[in-house]
């Protein structure tokens, strides 16, 4: 077993960058979650690993430092909170673009704007369906505990480099704020400029070799039929990530006949409202999105077909993540929702409310 | 065994830092834990909390609205929680500036004078040692032993000089808290 350790979310998850060979962390400070870069200033990383720890003058600064680190084949990763994240979309729709491995943590606040510092998750569409501009997909993972804040960490590199693709955590103020037992894993060593070749190929700039033709990192191709190639090409690449990396979790659902779809620190507050609603005697269960893209259509999809009667989705803004549900289970059911917005957080008894008055009985 | 406890006070009384101890030792006997805490634009002299919950299960909610101990150091968190305790459960509460009293019959109800203990022990700083000893004395859902560890754990190392205060401290809360009203 791992060492335990009570930490905040975003506490593990700068620990959890040391330990998974993270090469370089270049963040600029914003509630809720400037523990990141706190943590990483005091732990000195430089010292433990050799990983670099910068605070950028901007977050543009910060993304376009990971495109350079990415480039050379670094392991690199930023947070941010929602309006910091706004600032990089610029430089994350280049990555994409560029096909650049990344992991952005994004600590959602109530929007829009300047908004607040509570937590918050109306960032989905722009996690999920692009947010900066060019037809593109970011991985996305979305943790519900501070013990995820740390394991997608290694995962998220893992799934960066294995699509040569951005991928974001997207948490929100609770998960990062909150303190929980946290299982630490073992570190992975930083890679060598040999390994990042022998794993990733031969597509990083880390120093032209005779025999092979210059690596060139570039968003830009001013030929449009090539442009539309490698638009179909990055569409290839999606695909596959939705055939191949889908996860989910559910509770309670084996004689369910609703269900409650929730992700983040809404999936948490929902599985008290299903033991409210179980000890009332209706049978609820949770189905918690952990990648919002790919998101699990066929999960949904699979409910419908033996008998669901219907759907909640709980988040924490104005009904975002609603429509992909609505895109699975079509007419075929009931889909309703319940949040609240702006950092207010719903409780487990409004959760069972809504069930009852939106769901069961509407 | 599942507890959930809010405590709330003033800003600088120590409130997070009683929550992390109190969930450091639940981790110290191989509990899950949580610890959330009411975050903002706070201040010292304003008002914080902080929801702590012990389970031998995986933990749901962070964030509730009704508990099984509310541990109460101010009137306005008084007003706020003392109707978010579950029916049987526990209001610890510091009686210091409370000019409305806790008036419930339907709960245990115990009191500790943790600022005029602590003055004694010559710190201030200990004051919330000393709610904490209260309140293990009424609900010893952690061990003294695993308490000591979780402390050490909480604190830094340069403060290592600073655990026998702080355990005298929660000792002599565990000495002087007094029963308002327990439920039979």
């Amino acid at each position: 077993m791992g060492e335990l350790r009570l930490m905040k979310g975003n506490e593990a998850f700068a620990e959890a960058l040391i330990r998974a060979g993270a090469d370089g962390y270049f963040g600029y400070p914003i509630t809720p979650q400037s523990e990141v870069i706190e943590y990483l200033m005091a732990e000195k990383p430089h010292e433990r690993t050799g990983m670099v720890v910068l605070q950028a003058e901007s977050e543009l600064a910060s993304i376009n430092m990971l495109y350079g680190g990415a480039g050379a084949g670094k392991k690199v990763a930023t947070s941010s909170s929602s309006p910091g994240i706004s600032l990089m979309l610029e430089g994350i729709s280049y990555m994409a673009g560029a096909e650049l491995p990344c992991v952005i943590l994004n600590v959602q606040r109530g929007g829009p704007g300047l908004g607040t510092i509570q937590p918050s998750q109306s960032d989905y569409f722009q996690a999920t369906k692009g947010g900066g501009h060019g037809d593109y997909r970011l991985l996305v993972l979305a943790p519900a505990s501070v013990q995820e804040m740390s394991d997608f960490v290694p995962l998220a590199f893992d799934l960066a480099f294995k699509y040569r693709n951005p991928v974001m955590i997207l948490s929100d103020g609770v998960i990062g704020q909150m303190m929980e037992k946290v299982e630490l894993f073992d570190p992975i060593p930083r890679w060598t400029d040999e390994e990042v070749i022998e794993k990733n190929g031969d597509w990083a700039t880390v120093g032209k070799r005779p025999g092979r033709e210059r690596n060139i990192i570039t968003s830009l191709d001013l030929d449009p039929y090539s442009m539309e190639r490698h638009n179909h090409d990055l569409f290839a690449k999606y695909k596959k990530m939705e055939e191949e990396e889908v996860r989910w979790e559910e509770l309670n659902t084996e004689d369910a006949e609703y269900f409650i779809v929730a992700y983040g620190s809404a999936s948490r507050i929902s599985q008290k409202a299903i033991d409210l609603a179980r000890a009332e005697g209706i049978k609820v269960g949770l189905i918690r999105p952990i990648t919002l893209y790919p998101f699990p259509y066929k999960v949904l999809q699979e409910k419908v077909q033996k008998g669901a009667k219907g759907f909640l989705t709980v988040e924490l803004n104005m009904g975002q993540m609603i429509e992909d549900v609505q895109l699975a289970v079509k007419d075929n059911a009931k889909v309703e929702f319940f949040g609240h917005v702006g950092g207010v957080i719903p409780t487990p008894e409004e959760v069972v409310e809504a069930l009852k008055t939106k769901i069961i009985g509407g | 065994m599942t507890e959930e406890i809010i405590i709330a006070g003033f800003g600088g009384q120590g409130v997070l830092s009683m929550g992390k101890i109190l969930a450091y030792s639940g981790i110290m006997q191989g509990q899950e834990v949580s610890w959330m805490p009411s975050y903002g634009p706070e201040m010292r002299g304003g008002t914080a909390n902080v929801t702590v919950i012990l389970s031998d299960e995986r933990i749901s909610s962070p964030i509730l609205t009704k508990f099984d101990t509310a541990i109460i150091l101010n009137q306005q968190s008084l007003d706020k929680f003392e109707k978010a305790v579950k029916p049987g459960g526990i209001l610890l509460y510091d009686p210091n500036g409370i000019t409305r009293h806790p008036e419930r019959d339907d709960i245990n109800i115990y009191k500790i004078d943790a600022s005029h203990v602590a003055s004694e022990l010559g710190n201030p700083k200990v004051y919330n040692m000393v709610v904490l000893g209260a309140y293990l004395k009424v609900n010893p859902i952690v061990s003294m032993d695993n308490v000591k560890e979780g402390l050490k754990k909480s604190l830094p190392e340069r403060y290592h000089h600073l655990l026998p205060l702080n355990e005298s401290a929660i000792e002599e809360g565990t000495k002087h808290v007094e029963v308002v009203r327990e439920i039979k």
